[in-house]
């Protein structure tokens, strides 16, 4: 299926794009991340990161569906 | 909209009359600067990134929460990004209520819950040259230390 995927701050600089639409057979955020650590060698540990699908914070273990909109939200730091 | 994001200058002006009530007998205000060091590094100036779609939520959210839990008249909170440059405002949060306790509480409240839970960034420069994401390099060099 295919999965809209958007970077932040490290991970942006990481993954060296904003934004990817891209194919794949993760069926969670957590097989996602796993996929996508493999490509672009993110240095975050997931245990440190929170998810969230179609702009709204989601559990790691979710069944993603085609056309998802997914953000890894790194460590913030606002204030 | 009582979280918002700004590119330019957050006018503290406009801000504190979105505020005024007749009611209120007072406003408490906090102002988050950029200062010139952190964790023993000179920096000379930071950029300010946010997930803005989730970030207006999820500070909406905090700001319904502290005034649902402090009996306070209105509440504001922004936010800049962009990059700031040393003493500039990063952010600003306003509470005016009957009476001060309150606003004081809520006040904190809202700036505590905005630095945990919104997804905003800040990337420090330094006079070394060098430059790091707040909260994220340390981390990824330690994994295994979650953060709240």
């Amino acid at each position: 299926m295919q999965l809209k995927i958007q970077y932040y701050a490290l991970m942006r600089e990481q993954a060296g794009r904003s934004e990817e639409t891209i194919e794949t057979s993760s069926v969670t955020p957590a097989d996602l991340y796993g996929e996508l650590t493999a490509r672009y060698g993110f240095t975050l540990a997931r245990e440190q990161l929170k998810v969230a699908v179609n702009s709204e914070f989601s559990e790691w273990s979710r069944r993603l569906a085609a056309g998802d909109a997914v953000v890894f939200i790194p460590p913030v730091a606002g204030g | 909209m009582r979280f918002r994001f700004t590119q330019t200058a957050i006018d503290t002006a406009e801000a504190r009359r979105e505020l005024l009530d007749l009611g209120a007998g007072g406003y408490v205000s906090f102002e988050g600067w950029v200062r010139d060091h952190n964790e023993g590094q000179e920096v000379t100036r930071l950029e300010y990134e946010a997930f803005q779609e989730l970030a207006v939520k999820e500070g909406e959210r905090i700001v319904a929460d502290a005034l649902r839990r402090f009996p306070v008249k209105h509440a504001l909170c922004i936010h800049r990004v962009g990059t700031l440059g040393l003493n500039d405002m990063a952010v600003w949060v306003g509470v005016s209520s009957a009476h001060r306790g309150e606003a004081f509480e809520a006040c904190r409240f809202i700036i505590d819950e905005v630095k945990h839970r919104v997804p905003i960034w800040k990337k420090e420069h330094y006079r070394s040259g060098d430059s790091g994401w707040v909260n994220c390099e340390r981390c990824a060099a330690a994994p295994g230390h979650a953060h709240a």
